[in-house]
């Protein structure tokens, strides 16, 4: 194991180089770019050997996935924002096929307003599309879910494609010291590729991408839902088998300060970092809050929020989206899995950094004051940190 | 090998009575043989062969959606070229999945030069949805949404696209017309289509007995009625080089256009007025003026 500097869109790149990806059909979109730019370079250079298509779309990118997995190879893509959602009629086929195909996401906000900055709404936008998703932290845990979203795509328990994504520029375009797994290694992590799905084989001619009437169809959508609910314990499984061979533990969710913690911050990607360094000079000053990171959002990790989450007063949800009209998607989520419980906590809801906009200590205590409100009197469920109410208010003609 | 007198696409599919799709599917396939893999775009052709669990397919057979059929059959052919497998790719559209919602995948696919042959099968409409004009529906058409009433007396108002020609400004290594009616000139092409290598574009002809409202027992008249008027002329372009494009069936007399009209319901409103048929007649001239030259015996 040797350490390097990368980039976010490097560490994506590299773990397709290492877990010998064959077929790369991408469209180049900021913030992601780099990552077909790298496996353009990978090939030209000998370095790796596979085929990069460089179609004239991301649509295009994405069928073109899936007519390369469906021929049976190992496959892998790149996009954000804009990208992710022209392909978004094909992901739903690219999972309705069970098609164990890897997309490294540059999470970048929606347009209008454009903006290439950071936020999660692309991704969350492609929630139901029966893919699974990992948000990174850094460009390590870029780099490692890169490789383990392999394993568990491909397990015959899973069969089902998985996104990782990391913060526009945070992570795509920030560079950070990284260990880097020797090829070997990687080798013996992920075995050879022998697909464990009818293939496009003249020896075997099969017909992929039927047409089901209503009394086959749900089948079909009740096995995805089976195969999500497996794939639980699959990534347990390959988390820990990573963790004995590269040294580095991973969990669905990791929580830090929790023992005695009344208040609990939520976090997925990038802000996760900025958040320890709150809580802990929080703790210094006694305050008993704790951090949550939520590193798989599908599928949802409720059995493991419900054990971290027990017992704790109030759940301050931060996150880089919002579903107008109810909220953002973890804070929904999280709420449901509360669901049926006599006890539970109160759960707010914190919308921060949508295109980008910082999220800073500042913002961090914003939340903080809020949360810690909360523990004796009611405050709204659905908050916008670090917004320019006013000003909206008065575009709206409210004021 | 020589596998004329095998089927690998299968009877018992639920293709209308006289539709011409399934006649160039057949043919295409039996002259390609069992090395084979079909990428098929959303259409008539998808839906009424793969009936869940049944399918009429005895080739490996993919199906994504409407518009990435040409996508879809890139990412195949760089999967078996990572393989190192050499086996014949065939993609089959639709005009609508071809030259309207298709045509940028189609495009792309080309413009990359992936080793794929892209068979369009036209009926000129789009069919599976119901008679829909597309951007391959001839001037004068009538269609659900070209209707045909007191303040449009022509149905569709403008003039079909030239995919063929289009494709071949790719640069594409083979392009050509062709009419499975006109059988010996369509079966050479076919056969010059799968012995090419790059990406190559057959444009077919294929009549729709719903949409272009015809007797099913018809098509074949029907279908050699369009070229050997002039309306759809058989020629084949290489290597994108569109001047010396090469026309590759004229018919001995050229039969007026009136006869493919009068057997076909969505141009009855046509022959109620001499000078909209004129008018088609003029174009068909004009163009075999322009272009006659080009036949090469």
């Amino acid at each position: 194991m040797t350490r390097v500097m990368l980039r976010g869109n490097e560490s994506i790149a590299y773990a397709f180089k290492l877990a010998r990806v064959k077929v790369v059909p991408a469209y180049p979109i900021t913030p992601s770019t780099l990552v077909p730019e790298k496996i353009s370079e990978f090939i030209a250079n000998g370095e790796m050997d596979a085929e990069f298509v460089p179609v004239e779309s991301e649509h295009s990118a994405i069928s073109a996935a899936v007519g390369a997995s469906a021929k049976g190879v190992r496959v892998g893509t790149a996009t954000a924002s804009q990208g992710l959602a022209l392909m978004h009629e094909v992901l739903f086929i690219a999972s309705g096929m069970r098609l164990p195909i890897v997309m490294g996401i540059g999470n970048r906000a929606l347009s209008a307003p454009i903006n290439i900055w950071c936020d999660h709404q692309d991704m969350m936008s492609a929630r139901d599309a029966g893919w699974l998703q990992f948000y990174a932290e850094s460009n390590q845990e870029g780099l490692d879910l890169g490789i383990m979203a392999f394993k568990i795509a491909e397990d015959e328990r899973v069969l089902l494609p998985v996104m990782v994504g990391l913060d526009a520029f945070v992570l795509t375009h920030t560079v950070e010291p990284v260990e880097m797994p020797e090829q070997g290694d990687v080798d013996e992590f992920l075995g050879e590729f022998k697909p464990k799905y009818v293939t496009l084989d003249p020896k075997k001619p099969a017909t992929l991408g039927a047409f089901a009437f209503p009394e086959h169809y749900m089948e079909f959508k009740f096995g995805q839902w089976v195969a999500m609910e497996r794939s639980k314990k699959v990534i347990d499984e390959v988390f820990e088998e990573f963790e004995r061979k590269f040294g580095r533990r991973y969990r669905k969710v990791t929580p830090e300060f929790m023992d005695d913690a009344e208040i609990a911050i939520v976090t997925m990607g990038s802000m996760s970092g900025t958040a320890r360094e709150f809580v802990k000079r929080m703790r210094s000053q006694g305050k008993k809050v704790g951090l949550v990171k939520i590193t798989t959002f599908r599928p949802f990790p409720k059995e493991e929020l419900l054990e971290v989450l027990r017992g704790v007063k109030v759940v301050a949800v931060m996150e880089r989206n919002i579903s107008f009209g109810f909220g953002g998607a973890v804070y929904g989520e999280l709420g449901a899995t509360f669901n049926n419980l006599a006890e539970k906590p109160k759960i707010l809801d914190f919308i921060v950094g949508l295109g980008g906009r910082d999220i800073t200590f500042k913002t961090f205590q914003s939340v903080y004051e809020i949360a810690e409100k909360a523990l004796s009197e009611d405050v709204d469920e659905v908050n916008w940190i670090d917004v320019n109410k006013e000003a909206v208010y008065k575009a709206e003609g409210l004021l | 090998m020589n596998y004329e007198n095998e089927e690998f696409f299968a009877p018992g599919h639920g293709m209308c009575a006289g539709c011409a799709a399934p006649i160039i599917v057949k043919w295409v396939l039996k002259l390609a043989g069992p090395n084979t893999i079909v990428v098929n775009a959303t259409g008539c052709l998808e839906v009424a062969t793969t009936p869940y669990p049944r399918t009429a397919w005895r080739v490996p057979w993919l199906h994504v959606a409407f518009e990435n059929a040409a996508a879809a059959a890139s990412g195949v052919e760089a999967a078996a070229k990572a393989m190192g497998e050499k086996v014949n790719i065939i993609a089959f559209g639709g005009d609508g999945g071809t030259a309207d919602i298709g045509f940028q995948a189609l495009s792309g696919m080309v413009e990359r030069g992936h080793n794929v042959l892209y068979v369009l099968y036209d009926n000129e409409a789009y069919m599976n949805t119901g008679i829909q004009r597309s951007g391959a529906t001839p001037w004068g058409a009538w269609t659900t949404t070209s209707k045909v009433g007191k303040a449009n007396p022509i149905g569709k108002m403008r003039p079909k696209k030239p995919i063929a020609r289009i494709i071949a400004a790719h640069n594409a290594a083979y392009v050509a017309t062709a009419n499975p009616a006109i059988f010996n000139d369509f079966k050479k092409k076919v056969q010059k289509a799968l012995n090419t290598e790059g990406a190559r574009f057959l444009h077919v002809l294929s009549s729709c007995t719903t949409g272009w409202r015809h007797d099913p027992s018809k098509t074949v008249e029907i279908m050699r009625l369009a070229t050997d008027t002039g309306l759809f002329p058989l020629y084949e372009i290489e290597n994108g080089d569109i001047e010396n494009m090469r026309i590759t069936y004229k018919p001995k007399q050229f039969k007026p256009v009136e006869e493919y009209l009068k057997m076909q319901g969505r141009f009855r409103h046509l022959l109620k007025n001499p000078e909209y048929v004129k008018k088609l007649q003029d174009d068909i001239d004009a163009w075999w003026a322009k272009y006659g030259h080009h036949y090469q015996k």
